[in-house]
C-alpha cells in the first residue's frame, strides 16, 4: 500500500545571524505538519530558531550529468583567490 | 582599479598560458564513471545521490541503512515495555525522550535510504514481511527495570562501538545522519549507565537486579557485531568501498576492553569466566561466543520475533486510516485554495 506521505526537504537557522541550512527531509501530507514533524525531528535539543519545508518535488537542481561544464571552468581561475597574489614580504596586510 | 603586472602576477599569468583548456581535459580524463567513482573512493572522498555508483554498492547501501533503520524503530519496543512502569517521573521522561530518539533515528536512516532511489513505504513492508531484518539483539524481553538500563550502557553502548566509524561512510548521506544519530546516542548510553550504578548502590535486591540483566545482556551485546571476521560474507568488498571501517572482532574487542573496567567500577561482574586482562596484547582475552544463539536468533527462534513483527505490523496497519486521512485533508484544503482563487 503506498499511502505514505510526500516527502519534504526541511532547512533549519540554528540561531540568529546565520541562515538556513539543509537539515535532511521529513514525509508529512501537508506543509503544516511538515513544519510540525520537522520541529520534532530536527529540533529537539535547541538545534534552531526558524525552519523552512520546502516539498522535495519542487526542489530544482543543477543536472548531475553536466556538472563538469558547469562547475570545472571554475577550476582553472585560481585568480579568483587572493591567495594567489604573492605580495611583496614587506606588505603585513592586503 | 588599475592593475600593475608586476611580479605578484607573473605565477598566475604563466598558469594561464600553460594549463590552456583544464575544463575539457578534465572531463576527458573523468569519462569513465566507474573510474571517478574509484577515485572518490580511494581518495576517501564522499559518493552522493546523484553520482554514478555500482549496483552493488546501491544494492549494500540500502541494505545496510534499511536494517539499521528497522532496528531503530524496532528497537522502541523492548524499552517502551516500561514506559509506564518507569521508577519516578524523572526516569520516565528520560525513556519518553530516549525512546523517541528512537522513532528520529529510523527517520533519519530512512530518509537516508530513499536518496539511493527506494521509498520509505517499500522497505517497511519487506520488514513487515520479514524480507529485511534488524538487529537480533532486540528479539530478546525486558523482564526487569535493569534491562532498561542494561540496554542503554551496553546495547546502546555497543552500537555506537559500530556507528562512530560509520559517521566516515562513504556514503555522504548516510554518514550525515550517522553524524547526527551519534550526537544523541551518548545521552543513550549514560542514562543506561546511571541507572546500572543507581541499582549496583542500592539494595542487595537492587543490586541482584542488575547483575542479572548484565548476565543476560552480556552475550547477546557482544553479539551486537557480527559474527567473527573470518565467517563475515560482506566485510571485504565493505571495507573497500569505505562502508566499513573496521572488522566485526575489531570493534567487539574495543567494546568489551571499554566496557569491562565500567562494570567493575559499580562492582558488577561479567559473566565470562574467561575474561581476563592480557598484558601482551594490552586487550582483555574473552571466553567463547555461542554462535549456535545468535544464527538462532537471526534464523526468527528468539524469544520476541514474532511479537516484535506483529507489533509493528499492528501499529502500521491501526495507523493507515490517519494517514489516509491526513492526506484527503490536505488534498481537499489544496481544492479548497485553488478555488478561491480561481474566485478571486
Amino acid at each position: 500500500m503506498s499511502s505514505d506521505w510526500p516527502a519534504w526537504e526541511v532547512f533549519v537557522r540554528a540561531r540568529r545571524g546565520v541562515g538556513h541550512v539543509h537539515a535532511g527531509t521529513v514525509h508529512a501530507p501537508d506543509a503544516t505538519l511538515a513544519i510540525e514533524n520537522a520541529r520534532d525531528l530536527y529540533t529537539r535539543r535547541n538545534e534552531g530558531v526558524s525552519l523552512w519545508v520546502v516539498r522535495s518535488s519542487d526542489v530544482v537542481t543543477s543536472d548531475p550529468d553536466e556538472r563538469h561544464s558547469m562547475f570545472d571552468p571554475a577550476a582553472d581561475k585560481s585568480f579568483r583567490q587572493p591567495t594567489d597574489f604573492e605580495l611583496p614580504p614587506d606588505v603585513a596586510h592586503m | 582599479m588599475t592593475a600593475s603586472v608586476g611580479d605578484p602576477l607573473r605565477r598566475n599569468d604563466t598558469l594561464l598560458v600553460v594549463d590552456t583548456s583544464p575544463a575539457v581535459s578534465y572531463t576527458a580524463r573523468m569519462a569513465n564513471e566507474q573510474e571517478q567513482f574509484e577515485q572518490l573512493i580511494d581518495t576517501d572522498d564522499r559518493i552522493e545521490p546523484t553520482d554514478w555508483m555500482p549496483d552493488e554498492y546501491r544494492s549494500t547501501l540500502i541494505r545496510q541503512i534499511a536494517q539499521h533503520a528497522h532496528s531503530e524503530i524496532i528497537g522502541m519496543q523492548p524499552e517502551g515495555n516500561w514506559l509506564t512502569r518507569a521508577p519516578s517521573l524523572r526516569r520516565k521522561a528520560i525513556l519518553t525522550a530516549k525512546v523517541q530518539d528512537e522513532a528520529g533515528h529510523g527517520l533519519y536512516l530512512y530518509g537516508a535510504a530513499e536518496t539511493l532511489g527506494v521509498d520509505r513505504s517499500e522497505l517497511l513492508d519487506k520488514l513487515h514481511a520479514g524480507r529485511q531484518k534488524y538487529s537480533s539483539i532486540f528479539n530478546y524481553p525486558t523482564l526487569t527495570w535493569a534491562d532498561v538500563g542494561a540496554i542503554g550502557w551496553l546495547v546502546d553502548g555497543a552500537a555506537i562501538m559500530n556507528q562512530v566509524p560509520l559517521c566516515r561512510c562513504s556514503y555522504g548521506p548516510y554518514a550525515r545522519a550517522m553524524i547526527r544519530i551519534c550526537k544523541e546516542e551518548s545521552f543513550h548510553q549514560r542514562q543506561g549507565y546511571q541507572i546500572m550504578l543507581t541499582l549496583a548502590e542500592g539494595t542487595d535486591a537492587q543490586r541482584a537486579m542488575a547483575q542479572d540483566a548484565l548476565d543476560r545482556w552480556w552475550w547477546p551485546s557482544i553479539m551486537m557485531f557480527g559474527p567473527p571476521d573470518a565467517d563475515s560474507t560482506h566485510s571485504e568488498q565493505n571495507m573497500r568501498w569505505g562502508i566499513k571501517r573496521f572488522s566485526n572482532d575489531e570493534l567487539r574487542q574495543k567494546f568489551i576492553d571499554a566496557t569491562v573496567p565500567q562494570a567493575d567500577l559499580i562492582g558488577l561482574t561479567v559473566p565470562d569466566p574467561e575474561l581476563t586482562w592480557n598484558e601482551t596484547t594490552q586487550h582483555y582475552d574473552h571466553g567463547p561466543i555461542d554462535w549456535d544463539e545468535f544464527w538462532n536468533v537471526v534464523a526468527g527462534n528468539g524469544a520476541c520475533n514474532a511479537e516484535r513483527i506483529s507489533t509493528r505490523v499492528a501499529a502500521h496497519d491501526d495507523g493507515a486510516w490517519v494517514r489516509e486521512a491526513a492526506l484527503a485533508h490536505a488534498a481537499k484544503r489544496a481544492a479548497d485554495a485553488r478555488s478561491s482563487e480561481a474566485a478571486a
